[in-house]
């Protein structure tokens, strides 16, 4: 079994990782360029599982892996994360040219050059001009046209292409926030034709794009079948034939699939446990990528019910809650593990650990904290409290740790009853009934995309259900959004995070989680991204003969 | 006859009307909506404007009579909608299952007859020896096995068995094919689910062939037939084994309905893209539209399958007649 550890801290802790959970012989280091090394074959079908089905055929007004899986292989983007190295915060040209261009202008104009003689598989010549038409169909969508990330380009004035070569993006404001915005793996580029003449509902049923793949056939409930693109626009890719993304919602079929070799991999993730048996079985014929998440599972104090609009009590919350413990034990059985605050782990903006152990609930000594948390109660007045906790019906990783909750806050005296609900009735009562004293929430983005990721926190985001209003909080962002230097960004995120985490404790933050992909050893390039929205697009991802 | 089925089929239209009325109302109390679960579920930021927009996309925002109309007059139009979550027409997300559903619920039943007959013909000549115990253990098993275990400890039965003979772990395959097209694929695919409902299947009518036999076994007319001297073959195949008929083709009747839309677990284990897991998707996707005319759809097959059942009485009991 080979495996390897990728991250922001990946280096850092790798050794640990590999004793704890595997044993590996293999180090870090050794294992990732065993990998670079080997020289790509093409030929042959990859057949992997998705654990859902995807609701229509169109990246902008979808949300889900579900479509980004199948779906991501027949479409390019302008920038994508770089699938050579999706760790890391470099974005590359997938249709421009050369490099990702500086902005002038003061930070607010980017202009882009386009790939020339790329074409759309059903051979229309690709421009700037198709470019163009996406992202205005993205940013600024028709009335009634749904886009799921328009709000991601707030600071975007206008999209201009002045000749079919470029592309220029005019910004409102300079904005950190923008770039990775460009590069969400959603951002597929349509033909400008199709949305003339077919409409903006037309890539609902229908695929047309310059990916790496053709599309071939989607059999409801079953699979999406897609076909090696003799034209694609990177030179000697892609290198597969063919692939075969297989609907499987069960997770233990997903895994037996991987076992029985009826699918070589699964993109999303699988628990702890999943990766032990299939190690276990499969020996050398299993490979092990793991990575932090861009995913974090939060609760939620309901503001307009007491007693947690009173911020003490938020606190007492937070401070009960074994962050450091949990991260040890629960990383066992659920598909979380990393401590950390509002940023994504180990990115530069993210709090250090040093940092974080300042918050409320991030402190190494957990009884002190609790003594504190039973303080605050006390003063708050606050005494036989029993919490009306919903949670999501579903395991991975919600139940397991919404259980570790309750017994978390029973340890300050805190009685909590859960409704686990299906997710949609989870859905109902978390953003519509708001009828929950506290409930499960989380967090999940695509790029990593700090200055956009925390909105979250903030009591107008429409993704927060805390029902509060803080203009302190709010103030701060927009300071956030403009700063226009790393470090600044960096001194404000800080406040930003005390405020939302410890002072106010508007949200809690309980663990990132964690993605572990075994695959079969002989599938070669894919490289594990810490979202499963990313790195989709396989057109690296080859087979290796000598192991099937 | 005739007229009977004519009564029958007519007497199935206020039975319709209130499957209809009760399943939209009761998909309508559950609180939330698809929008909810396609634009929220996932975590990554979603605006009111594109929940709002979604739903009068799909019609969410319509009165509750104009959804109702919509529904029921999709079967005197023949258009029956599209599905909520995939956007495509509910008839061909319905065909592309049924055909896969159909299959393994034919495969299903066969083994269970073929288990079932003998066995509980076996244990009813063979009242109180061994191999009478032998068939009530083998079918009490059945019942108290949950299908859906079986054909886990079946998947990994395989893939333990065939990894320490082989080397590598083989398990059935988790797409279909049809057997036209491939024949061992398909027997390759789908055998296994048989086997795994077919038993317990077959439990329940093992049972009922038993009782039945035994009480038609004790009837004067089957003495008089061993009293004319007649084989005991004859006996038992020409006139109790006809006789004993009825309840055991009512439960496999029933047993085959279930089956068309009830093999939910089982179609998930085995990862069978038929018409349960489609049930238990769109009921997770809160996909009104498809729930309801998949639940229209079982209880048309239900319908269907207890006339079959009364007119099989009639030729399996001659004194039976309808008017």
């Amino acid at each position: 079994m080979k495996n390897y550890v990728s991250g922001f801290r990946a280096r850092a802790r790798a050794g640990t990782v590999a004793s704890l959970l595997l044993g590996g012989a293999m180090g870090l280091g050794l294992s990732a360029q065993i990998v670079i090394a080997e020289e790509a074959q093409n030929g042959g079908t990859l057949n992997f599982v998705v654990a859902g089905e995807a609701p229509s055929k169109d990246g902008h007004r979808e949300q889900t892996y579900a479509l980004i899986h199948p779906y991501a292989p027949f479409y390019s983007l302008l920038i994508r994360v770089n699938p050579e190295d999706p760790q890391s915060s470099d974005f590359v040209c997938d249709l421009c040219v050369g490099g990702i261009p500086e902005p002038t202008n003061g930070g607010k104009t980017y202009t882009f050059k386009v790939k020339e003689g790329v074409t759309f598989h059903d051979g229309q010549p690709m421009t700037a001009q198709d470019v163009k038409a996406s992202y205005d169909k993205i940013i600024f969508p028709p009335e009634g046209v749904p886009s799921s990330r328009k709000t991601f380009f707030n600071m975007v004035e206008s999209v201009e292409a002045p000749d079919d070569t470029t592309i220029v993006f005019n910004l409102k404001f300079a904005s950190g926030a923008f770039m990775p915005a460009l590069a969400t793996p959603f951002n597929w580029i349509y033909s400008k034709k199709d949305l003339e003449e077919h409409g903006y509902d037309w890539h609902k049923d229908n695929v047309n794009g310059t990916g790496p793949f053709k599309f071939v056939e989607h059999q409801p409930g079953a699979f999406v079948d897609g076909a090696k693109n003799e034209n694609y626009h990177h030179e000697g890719q892609p290198h597969l034939d063919g692939f075969r993304a297989i609907i499987a919602r069960d997770m233990a079929v997903r895994i037996q699939a991987i076992r029985g070799d009826r699918a070589a991999i699964e993109f999303r993730g699988f628990p702890p446990q999943a990766r032990d048996d299939l190690v276990k079985a499969l020996g050398d014929k299993i490979m092990v990528q793991e990575s932090d998440w861009n995913c974090v599972l939060l609760y939620t104090p309901n503001h307009e019910r007491k007693p947690f609009d009173d911020p003490r009590v938020r606190r007492a919350l937070s401070l009960a809650v074994d962050r450091w413990g949990g991260s040890e034990y629960l990383s066992r059985i659920a598909i979380v593990k990393t401590v950390g605050g509002v940023v994504f782990p180990g990115h530069p903006l993210a709090a250090t650990d040093a940092e974080l152990e300042q918050l409320a609930g991030y402190g190494r000594d957990i009884e002190a904290s609790r003594a504190q948390a039973r303080a605050l109660l006390e003063e708050a007045g606050v005494t036989d409290l029993t919490i009306d906790y919903n949670n999501r019906g579903v395991d991975q990783p919600y139940k397991v740790v919404g259980t570790w909750l309750i017994d978390q806050w029973a340890q300050i005296g805190l009685k909590t009853e859960q409704q686990v609900r299906p997710s949609p009735q989870f859905y109902a009562v978390l953003r519509n009934s708001g009828e929950f004293d506290v409930s499960v929430d989380f967090n999940c983005q695509s790029v990593v995309n700090p200055i956009a990721d925390v909105t979250k926190f903030l009591g107008s985001a429409g993704n927060n259900y805390a029902n509060y209003e803080d203009q302190a909080l709010e103030d701060l962002y927009t300071e956030l959004a403009r700063a226009p230097t790393f470090d600044e960004q960096r001194t404000i995120m800080r406040k930003y995070e005390r405020i939302a985490l410890d002072e106010q404790a508007h949200l809690g933050v309980t663990l990132w989680w964690y993605k572990i992909n075994p695959h079969r050893s002989y599938v070669k390039g894919w490289k594990i991204a810490p979202s499963h929205y990313l790195n989709q697009q396989l057109d690296n991802v080859w087979l290796d003969k000598s192991l099937m | 006859m005739y007229q009977y089925v004519l009564k029958r089929l007519l007497l199935m239209i206020p039975t319709l009307i209130g499957a209809a009325l009760l399943v939209f109302f009761l998909l309508r109390m559950l609180p939330g909506d698809v929008c909810e679960v396609r634009l929220a579920g996932t975590g990554l930021y979603v605006s009111q404007e594109e929940i709002d927009l979604c739903r009068a996309d799909l019609g969410l925002d319509d009165s509750l009579h104009e959804q109702f109309v919509d529904f029921v007059g999709g079967y005197f139009t023949g258009d029956l909608g599209r599905s909520m979550w995939t956007g495509q027409p509910v008839v061909h997300e319905i065909q592309v299952r049924f055909k896969l559903s159909m299959q393994l619920a034919i495969m299903a039943t066969l083994v269970a007859v073929i288990i079932a007959l003998p066995l509980g013909i076996l244990s009813a000549v063979k009242q109180d020896t061994w191999i009478d115990y032998g068939v009530r253990a083998f079918s009490i098993a059945g019942i108290a096995m949950p299908s859906f275990w079986l054909g886990i400890m079946i998947i990994l039965g395989l893939l333990i068995v065939t990894q320490a003979w082989f080397g590598s772990g083989w398990m059935p395959p988790i797409n279909y094919v049809s057997p036209f097209e491939d024949p061992i694929g398909n027997l390759a695919q789908l055998i296994w689910p048989a086997v795994a409902t077919g038993y317990r299947y077959s439990a329940v009518a093992t049972r009922m062939t038993r009782s039945a036999m035994l009480e038609v076994l004790r009837e004067d007319y089957v003495r008089t037939a061993r009293a004319k001297g007649l084989i005991e073959r004859v006996v038992i195949n020409r006139h109790a084994l006809k006789n004993a008929m009825l309840p055991v083709v009512t439960i496999i009747a029933i047993e085959f309905a279930f089956l068309m839309g009830g093999l939910v677990v089982t179609e998930q284990v085995f990862n069978l893209n038929g018409i349960g897991k489609l049930f238990v998707d769109s009921v997770g996707n809160q996909d009104f539209a498809l729930t309801q005319h998949l639940v229209m759809l079982v209880v048309v097959i239900f319908l269907l399958t207890n006339l079959v059942v009364d007119v099989l009485y009639a030729w399996l009991d001659p004194r039976i007649r309808y008017s």
